[in-house]
Formats: structure tokens, sequence, C-alpha cells
């Protein structure tokens, strides 16, 4: 396991780091104060990058290996930026039942990542969920705050063709605006 | 010094170490994987190392245990070998390996422990554990391969000593899918600095680590 530097840009970095400082002055200087900092990081910017990850250990006295050791325990952080689709797929109890593997394991495939990271164009990024309160519902997965229900893996196929459809439209009329302007 | 009884021998040890020190000093073997000495609390993972102490219920880890005066030890009951027998087939059920295909110099501490429990190195009768994990892992100067990692943890030890407190090798995530892993920080010289020390390498006792150049082992 490394940290993945690539995806995350200098100029993304040093905004990170300027406002750090102040998320760190909330909490005591102390080992203690680890787990509540590395929260209140990511849920200002939903990820940990790796230059985060540095400066609070930095700010601990810590080494950053030891930072990334005691992040990696919870599965609630996360090391990949979000991506532009933010793809969740429901592991609770009725999904898991239905199939919801399956349908993690036909995202995984299309989009070549492992849940938890984000695409190297960043667009999407995919994750394993608990129950996200649907159950009736499964498999379940949640795209961009949609829940779709009975998924399946045509849907699968669907959901990147609507993708395709959007991108192309988006493209289509940011040209017409420039020949237009 | 103090007497101690091992097997029905007595034998004379220093003071202040513990009980698998004492045995492994005086040519008694006692299985054991996460034991080091300069460790502050033992880790006492690998629960190999067990032995039956006059006077206590049941069988005890020798590794956190000191020697006392008069202490009678047994290292060779059948409730020792069978506590043993199920920590090493549990050790291997997430280790698959093969005499045949060991890079280490042989025979490896696995092998030895199993040649002195007298079982193969199959997990057997327990299944094969399936891990969700690479098979190598890219750390720069060294590979890390961690379906032979046994998680002894003496990596993180030795790495945490060598840098003041501050290790580059920590476990990462956890369970089923833990494994070693290595983060540097921003302006270290990590290539010089782990080259010239290398103590993680020398320390695994199943060749989890494997320095670059060692293509050897890479295999
Ligand atoms: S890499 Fe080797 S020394 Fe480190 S935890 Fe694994 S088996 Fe133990
Ligand atoms: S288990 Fe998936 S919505 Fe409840
Ligand atoms: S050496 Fe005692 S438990 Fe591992």
């Amino acid at each position: 396991m490394t940290a993945p530097e690539h995806l995350v840009t200098e100029e993304e970095e040093k905004a990170i780091k300027a406002e750090l400082p102040e998320i760190f002055s909330r909490f005591p200087r102390e080992r203690g104060s680890l787990i509540p900092i590395l929260q209140a990081v990511q849920g200002r910017f939903k990820f940990l990058s790796p230059g985060a990850i540095r400066e609070v250990a930095k700010y601990l006295d810590l080494s950053s290996s030891e930072v990334y050791g005691v992040a990696t325990f919870y599965n609630q952080f996360r090391f990949h930026p979000p991506g532009k689709h933010e793809i969740k797929v429901c592991m609770g109890t009725a999904c898991h039942v239905a199939g919801g593997d399956i349908i993690l394991e036909n995202f995984e495939r299309k989009l070549n990542i492992k849940p938890g990271e984000t695409t190297p164009d960043r667009e999407y990024s995919l994750e394993r969920v608990a129950c996200v309160g649907c159950c009736a519902l499964a498999p379940v997965a949640v795209v961009d705050d949609h829940v779709i229900g009975y998924m399946q893996p045509s849907k699968v196929e669907g959901l990147f063709v609507q993708f395709e459809v959007q991108r192309e439209k988006e493209k289509r009329e940011k040209q017409a605006k420039e020949s237009a302007g | 010094m103090v007497q101690i009884i091992v097997n029905g021998k007595s034998i004379e040890v220093e003071e202040g170490q513990t009980v698998l020190e004492a045995c492994l000093s005086n040519g008694i073997f006692i299985p054991n994987l996460c034991f080091l000495k300069d460790r502050e609390h033992p880790h006492a993972s690998c629960r190999l190392c067990f032995v039956e102490i006059e006077g206590r219920p049941a069988p005890v880890p020798s590794c956190t245990v000191n020697v006392e005066d008069g202490m009678v030890i047994r290292t060779d009951t059948p409730e020792v070998k069978r506590l043993q027998k199920s920590a090493f087939k549990l050790i291997m059920s997430g280790h698959p390996c093969h005499a045949k295909t060991c890079p280490t110099e042989k025979p490896c501490t696995l092998m030895k422990i199993a040649k002195h429990l007298g079982v193969g190195l199959s997990p057997k009768p327990l299944e094969k554990l399936e891990r969700d994990i690479p098979e190598v892992v890219d750390f720069g100067f060294m590979f890390y391969f961690p379906y032979r990692c046994v998680l002894c943890g003496r990596c993180v030890h030795v790495c945490r000593t060598q840098n003041e407190g501050k290790p580059l090798l920590t476990f990462a995530r956890r369970g089923f899918d833990t494994m070693v892993a290595f983060f540097s920080d921003p302006g270290e010289n990590v290539e010089a600095k782990c080259r010239s020390c290398l103590a993680c390498i020398n320390i695994c006792p199943t060749a989890a680590l494997v320095l670059k150049a060692d293509e050897r082992k890479t295999a």
C-alpha cells in the first residue's frame, strides 16, 4: 500500500495545507487527537491527501507512516479524492444477500479501480457502503446521491452510457457557446 | 543467577529474562516468531511459544513470563504441543508456501517450527485463507510479499527503534486484510537511509521483505 500521490495536484495540496492550521488549532497537540483531527480533515476535504497526512504527522510529532497505519485501520477514511461522479454500492445485509458484491465487482471491472479509489481522470470514485435504508429495492447503488434500486449488471452498463451521453452533450453545448461567442 | 527445571533438567539461568530466552540460550527449542528482546511489552501474537509452568492452571506463552528461582517448566507436554500446532496451522492458513519455492535460507524459521512440531507446512485440516491482498507491493528499494508475511510485527518494531520512534513501516488495514505498509516523509532520502540499515529485511523470519537487488528471492 502506498499513497496515491499522482491523483492530487500540487495546487490542491497547497490549498489544503493552507487550511490545516485552523483545523489543527481546534485540538490539543497530543497523540490522542489523531483520530479527531483526521475526521475533521476528512470532514472538510472529503478525503485525506498525502500532504494532509504529512502535516498531521508533523503536528503531532509522529511519522506519516504511523498516521497511515491508524487511518487505514478504519473504513471511514478515504485516501483518494472523490470523483466527479460518486458511486456507492450497498453492502448491507439485504443487498449482500441479493448479490450486491456482484454489482460492486461490475463497477470495479468497468472502472478498473477498487472500492475506496478514484479513476485517474477523477471522473468516478467507487465506495462500498452499509445499508442505505431501502432494503426492499436490494441490491442498491447510490450514484451522485440518486438511489438506484434493483441493480443489475445491465444497469451498470446503462449508467455509463448515460454518463457518456451527458458528457457528449456538455461538450457540444460548450462548443456551441464558443462558436456563438 | 536462578535455578529452573526444564523438562526435568535443572539449569542455571540469568535473572530478568523470559522463560523463552532462558530455554533458547540453553539449547531447548521453543517455537517462536514474534519475540524480540528489546520490546517493552511482549507482542505475544504468534501464540507459538507455549509452555507449562507448575502451579499455573493453563499453559502460558513463555515470552510473557520471566524466570523465577525454582520454576518448574515443561515444553513438551501434549497440551503444549496441541496449542502450538493449532497456532502454527492458523498462521499457515494465511501463508501459503512450499519448501521448494521458499526463497529463505533453508531451513526457514517456519520449516524449523514445523519439524519441531512434527507437522507439514500445509494448514490442513484448516482451509487456506483467501485474503484481499496483492501478490507483491513495491516499497521503492525493496519488495513486500504479503502472502509470505506472518504479521509478526518484528520489522515494524525494528524500524521504530532505528528511527527514534518514528517508523517508516507500519501495519495498514485490519483483520484478514492487514499488511505491512511503507510510507516515507518528504525530503527523506529513503533509498540511502534504508539501504544502509536493512534491519527489517534481516529480522523478517519469512523473507516477506526483499531488497530489490536480491533478484534471487523475488521470483
Ligand atoms: S514482513 Fe516479515 S518481519 Fe514484518 S511482519 Fe511480516 S513476517 Fe514479520
Ligand atoms: S441493505 Fe442495502 S439498502 Fe439496506
Ligand atoms: S514468541 Fe511468544 S507469542 Fe510469539
